[in-house]
């Protein structure tokens, strides 16, 4: 009976989403997932190569306990990232919205992909070009060449 | 149109040059622009470090400010705090918020290298900071009298800075 209650005790301890040695308690495991994902997708605004998760920036360990208070308050993961956007900026999104401002960021690498292969076609059809054949004036220096070889040769 | 071809990695060079000269040319990397501009300043109700009094946003409105994030734990406040001296000295209304640090330390601070602020909002867990979007103290904040933030700069005040400031500054008055 006792280990039965022991069993039913450890399996009904809440989860933790440890991230930089400080634990966030989750009731339901999906939740500590849906936070670690978080802290994932969101950026750093101060150590500008890193996301919440990696960073140890005191304005990374605010940002995350803001992301695990929001969550507590029941917000979802979209009000979470507007949240945090409409006071940071669309810095702190890993993956930028596609608008107007962000058409080149998106599109730019379908441009240079269009540039490229443009380049390649008209460089093969220059290749592909037949080579035209000799004339009457250049067989015949080819000729003379050809038998100056020969003579040196044989001499 | 052979010839022609030959000059694409010129013409592709000299446009990551022409890239690559301007990025080097951006100042200041890590300067984030702050979706805050033309938005009213964030609710808050705070102590202030200097008497204990409660303030709102309320009374921040009335005449416009610059509103300065510090801490004492900052190094670059330091070298502003003299330049903020001289702009209060010439009659500019400067709030201080007490950024993510201990009341006392600041009051000393203060005493030590003199009060430029009209008054200093305490903000010891940093949570008006996060409203701002704070992220590297010291960072100012335009706002006028309406209380609707007009510019932000993120980094030390010094007389260049102000020179592009003012005239927002003044075009508030």
């Amino acid at each position: 009976m006792k280990q039965v209650i022991m069993m039913v005790l450890f399996f009904s301890m809440p989860v933790w989403a440890v991230i930089d040695g400080h634990k966030y308690p989750f009731e339901d495991p999906q939740d500590a997932e849906r936070f670690e994902q978080l802290a994932e997708d969101l950026r750093c605004p101060k150590c500008q190569n890193q996301n919440l998760a990696d960073s140890n920036a005191p304005v990374a360990a605010d940002l995350r306990d803001k992301v695990y208070e929001l969550m507590q308050d029941g917000k979802s993961d979209d009000e979470v990232v507007t949240y945090l956007v409409d006071r940071y900026g669309d810095f702190v999104r890993y993956k930028p919205p596609f608008r107007l401002d962000t058409l080149l960021l998106w599109g730019g690498p379908v441009i240079l992909l269009l540039l490229g292969i443009l380049l390649l076609a008209l460089l093969r059809r220059n290749q592909s070009q037949p080579v035209s054949a000799l004339s009457a004036e250049e067989r015949a220096r080819l000729d003379a060449l050809k038998s100056r070889l020969d003579e040196e040769e044989n001499s | 149109m052979n010839r022609l071809l030959l000059f694409i990695p010129l013409i592709i060079f000299a446009l990551m040059g022409v890239v690559f000269w301007v990025g080097l040319g951006i100042e200041d990397k890590t300067s984030l622009p702050s979706p805050l501009i033309g938005k009213p300043f964030p609710e808050f109700e705070l102590g202030v470090v200097e008497d204990g009094r409660t303030l709102t946003t309320a009374d921040l409105k009335g005449q416009p400010a610059l509103v300065n994030v510090w801490a004492t734990w900052c190094p670059t406040c330091k070298a502003e705090h003299s330049f903020l001296n001289k702009l209060a000295g010439q009659g500019i209304r400067i709030v201080g918020i007490n950024y993510k640090d201990d009341v006392m330390k600041a009051r000393d601070w203060l005493k030590a290298y003199g009060n430029p602020y009209a008054y200093n909002l305490s903000d010891p867990e940093g949570k008006l900071g996060l409203e701002l979007g704070v992220y590297g103290a010291p960072e100012t904040f335009l706002v006028d009298s309406e209380g609707i933030i007009r510019a932000k700069h993120i980094g030390d005040l010094n007389p260049k800075v102000w020179d592009s400031l003012k005239l927002e500054f003044g075009a508030m008055q």
